[in-house]
């Protein structure tokens, strides 16, 4: 067998060497190459981000001077969206929709993983490419087209997808039900279609290179743990993506062929359906089998980034290294045992209730095992702030932040108060939203020199982050209260109930202006990060052979990056990627291709 | 990035160093994982499936009672002809492993023997399923029938021949005295649909009334699906008093108390989800061997051309295989569900 999987290799050699005569086409465009496709990925997600943050100021100034006319929102929706420069209610939820839709899947499970995994994957395991450069490339521009649909959608006559991300049925499966869930909505299914199936095909590459295609002496437990992460969120999506894809098609089905999996007894407009005995609960159920694993997904390589961020700007080995691993591989479990906490007041026994919030809970604990781990790591290091290692921190922050209201949402009792509250919206953006952009900013400030061979400007990364996290906690900080006082989500205008009392009432429409602000603060503070990155692409200064002192091996790779990643044979791995400050050395870092000196111990 | 640069990486070790844990080529592995995750797509439906029958509030067929037909014999086999397919699509399975088998040992011709004989099986299967399907479509002679009671049963035994409709009373196209020959069942069937059997006659569609000459009914077998008054679910009803019951119903000029068949909206087997499901679920999977047949027919095509047996091995049908096996090991649950359970 050996001999047989050298000869399949023997044919990826002939093959790398065809390519080095290639033209613009196979060298920017469909490239095969994972450094390229990790950059296609990152434009195309920064490009979709952007969009996706637009969207969410638009809807935010609607939800802060409700019924007041804006240019900005006029020049953005026009007439027809926003007649007089108010926006209708059913663009509003349209904005919702499309802004969770691409802010969780294109930019934080497409992008993120497809930038890091294609970078790094490679790079720090010691290999000349990914597994199979042809269903990597095929695998980004699969996402590419998921992304063009999504974003086409946007310009439909009936407008886009208004379910919101969750896109639970009856409202999903009922085109009659209003003018974004005809058209919109149709297209919004084709595009996610097509992203199971890019995200599967990136998935199945990052797992195999992991396991199959590590250099000499690179055994598991020396892995980095940006790679650990990566090959767990890789696992965690093959496993759940699939489910969704079930969900998907039976939702098709209902929407065009007649069938009711979802549908049951519904009256639109006076008219009763002839559908009968299907369960919209069932959607649920799919839904967030996919759903919940879907946010680690989301967090889990940022995580990943974040350890080896801080624990090269610490100048300290990573604390508990296998407690890492350990704490990573049972969220990924527990991942899957929790999806019913979405559904608490859907009617569900409270029995299997408690089992959940008991699941749950477990969550918390290997959370909270990484969130020492970081702070340990931090723990009396040679602390150097650059950018990567201050959004790494912010990482810290905001997950215990968000970890904390998750106790408190875990359980059900609680939960049935607070549940589809501004609160949950504030929980889920802090814990994994802020979190994993955090953590995909700290990637780029840190591996920027290795995708560009440039450095980014600190200075205007300092101003970055800054502006970031006070906007970003200014957003959501607030946002719990607004939640606490009865505010459900997706509400167009809170002023017209006069439900709430008068206080709550006063205090919801106040925090709704403050929140706004900051909103537009943090879109200012991505201006800058924009400047910054296409400015540096071309203009940056030069970045030099290995600018963090790192172990990791990408840093052992010419600077000008070179097809098949090393001019000559790959770098043999002696050590872990951790031995940062080891007693007894000369250099306070030494790279993982340095043998162990005599009498050196590994750590 | 620059060509001069590319062109000194060292060719010799391009790949070199790796190291395989699993002593097996990424590609297999590949497999694998993808394989597994389309057992996740199966499972998700399959569970929905099960999710339903759970909650469904009338009683859900019994597979031997909805499927018992033979392609050209009719009714009255149950679950045969999905033992046969079942057969065809695991002994497909087998001749796939002769072909990995023939392949280690590189014997082109074995590889190209076992390979066809697996496409053939396939296809087999494939069509076997559209029959299945034209079965579950058309459904029985007898359909469900809601009784005076209210109650709904399913009938089971032979339905007596229709000879010929003889017509009464003259409409548009047919006058009095004509005997009507052609197309019986299906004429007889939508007339029983739209109310128009009543006291023994038969209202055409152009308006004129046709006697019913109409072989008796035999052992005729009521099993109630619904609740009524006077009957309940599960009970059955045999002998005169059920062929009593089943004729009423059919000839109380009502429209709508029978069901043929299967369709999107309504089946004569059960709660509407229960087609639906039938459809979906074993349409998915016959898309699955279907593509499996077409990558089994580019594969062989691959192997009659050589160009494996100069690659020096066949692990490419070695990965097919993994795929075939796979959609065969998905029917085994598919077929549990539908037709066992």
């Amino acid at each position: 067998m050996g001999t047989l999987a050298h000869d399949i290799h023997g044919t990826h050699d002939h093959h790398a060497h065809e390519h080095h005569d290639e033209g613009f086409v196979s060298k920017y465009i469909f490239s095969q190459d994972h450094k390229m496709i990790s950059k296609q990925y990152l434009v195309t997600a920064i490009f979709m981000g952007v969009i996706a943050m637009i969207l969410s100021l638009l809807f935010r100034i609607q939800l802060a001077w409700p019924g007041e006319s804006n240019d900005f929102v006029s020049f953005f929706l026009g007439n027809e969206w926003a007649p007089n420069g108010v926006m209708k209610e059913e663009m509003y939820l349209a904005l919702v929709t499309i802004h969770g839709t691409i802010m969780v899947f294109f930019l934080l499970t497409g992008g993120l993983s497809g930038t890091f995994s294609n970078i790094l994957i490679p790079f720090q395991i010691g290999a000349r490419d990914m597994a199979s450069g042809f269903l990597n490339m095929l695998s980004y521009w699969m996402f590419f087209v998921s992304s063009i649909i999504m974003v086409a959608s946007l310009f439909v006559e009936t407008g886009p997808a208004s379910a919101g991300w969750t896109i639970y049925p009856p409202l999903s499966a009922l085109p009659q039900a209003m003018p974004g869930q005809g058209l919109g909505m149709t297209l919004w299914l084709v595009s996610m279609a097509i992203f199971v199936a890019s995200s599967l095909l990136g998935s199945l590459n990052y797992i195999v290179t992991v396991l199959n295609l590590r250099t000499k002496g690179m055994s598991m437990t020396r892995l980095p743990l940006t790679i650990w992460a990566f090959l767990i969120t890789a696992i965690i999506g093959v496993l759940s993506f699939p489910v969704l894809l079930s969900a998907v098609l039976l939702l098709i089905m209902d929407r065009t062929m007649g069938t009711s999996f979802y549908l049951s007894d519904i009256i639109v407009a006076g008219e009763m359906l002839e559908n009968h005995g299907g369960s919209p609960i069932l959607f649920q159920h799919l839904f967030w089998f996919l759903g919940h694993p879907e946010v680690y997904i989301v967090l889990l390589p940022s995580l990943g980034i974040t350890s080896e961020v801080i624990s090269t700007n610490s100048r300290k080995p990573i604390f508990g290294y296998r407690a890492m691993i350990g704490s990573m591989l049972a969220i990924g479990f527990l991942s899957f045992i929790v999806w019913a906490h979405h559904m608490y007041v859907t009617g569900m026994n409270p029995l299997l209730g408690s089992v959940f919030v008991f699941t749950t809970l477990l969550i918390a604990i290997p959370s909270a095992v990484k969130v020492f781990n970081y702070l340990t790591t931090l723990w009396r290091g040679s602390i150097i702030l650059t950018p990567a290692m201050m959004f790494s921190i912010g990482l810290v922050s905001t997950f215990i932040t968000g970890g904390v209201t998750g106790i408190i949402l875990a359980d059900a009792a609680l939960d049935i108060a607070v549940h589809d509250t501004m609160f949950v919206v504030a929980h889920f953006h802090v814990v994994m939203g802020l979190s994993a952009v955090f953590g995909m900013f700290a990637g780029v400030y840190h591996w920027f020199p290795k995708m560009y061979g440039r450095m980014l400007n600190t200075k205007l990364g300092y101003l970055h982050f800054w502006l970031t996290i006070i906007s970003g906690y200014g957003v959501f900080f607030p946002m719990h209260f607004v939640g606490i006082a009865g505010a459900p989500r997706r509400y167009y205008d809170y002023s017209v109930y006069n439900e709430f009392d008068t206080n709550a009432f006063t205090m919801i429409l106040d925090l709704n202006v403050i929140i706004t602000l900051f909103t537009i603060l943090g879109g200012i503070a991505q201006l800058i990060f924009l400047f910054n990155f296409f400015y540096s692409v071309f203009r940056g200064p030069k970045a030099p052979q290995n600018p963090w002192k790192s172990n990791t091996l990408e840093w052992t790779s010419p600077v000008e990056p070179v097809h098949g990643n090393w001019v000559g044979p790959l770098p043999e791995v002696h050590r872990w990627a951790y031995d940062y400050s080891k007693p007894g050395m000369e250099e306070d870092f030494i790279p993982q291709t340095v043998p162990l000196k005599e009498g050196e111990e590994e750590h | 990035m620059t060509r001069t640069e590319t062109s000194t990486v060292d060719t010799a070790t391009l790949w070199g160093g790796k190291i395989s844990p699993f002593s097996t080529s990424y590609g297999k592995l590949m497999m694998w994982f993808f394989l597994i995750s389309d057992a996740l797509t199966f499972g998700g439906l399959l569970v929905s499936y099960g999710f339903t029958r759970h909650s469904a509030q009338s009683a859900w067929p019994i597979g031997e009672e909805t499927f018992n037909s033979l392609p050209f014999l009719g009714h009255g086999y149950p679950l045969l002809y999905v033992a046969l397919m079942t057969f065809i699509l695991i002994v497909s399975s087998v001749t796939m492993v002769l072909a990995v088998e023939a392949g280690h040992r590189m014997d082109k011709k074995g590889v190209i023997k076992w390979m066809i004989a697996t496409i053939i099986g396939g296809f087999f299967f494939v069509g076997s399923q559209a029959w299945e399907w034209y079965h579950f479509i058309h459904g029985s002679e007898f359909g469900k029938i809601e009784l005076n009671d209210g109650s709904r049963a399913i009938v089971k035994g032979h339905f007596g021949e229709i000879k010929n409709f003889t017509v009464i009373e003259s409409g548009k196209h047919h006058s009095k005295g004509a005997v009507i020959t052609k197309d019986l069942l299906h004429t007889y069937q939508h007339a029983a649909l739209d109310g128009k059997i009543k006291d023994g006659t038969i209202t055409l569609h152009d308006g004129s009334k046709a006697k019913i000459n109409k072989a008796e009914d035999e052992h005729v077998k009521l099993i109630i699906k619904e609740d009524g008054a006077n009957f309940s679910t599960g009970k059955t009803i045999e002998g005169m008093e059920a062929k009593k019951l089943y004729w009423e119903a059919m000839n109380s000029g009502i429209p709508n108390r029978v069901t043929y068949g299967a369709n999107m909206k309504a089946n004569e087997y059960g709660p509407q989800q229960y087609a639906q499901y039938f459809f979906f679920i074993t349409g998915f999977h016959g898309f699955h061997v279907f593509s499996g047949v077409i990558i089994n027919i580019i594969i062989c095509i691959g192997v009659v051309m050589g160009v494996y047996h100069k690659r020096g091995h066949y692990e490419m049908v070695e990965k097919t295989g993994l795929y075939w096996h796979f959609v065969d090991l998905v029917w085994v649950f598919v077929f549990t569900f539908f037709y066992l359970i």
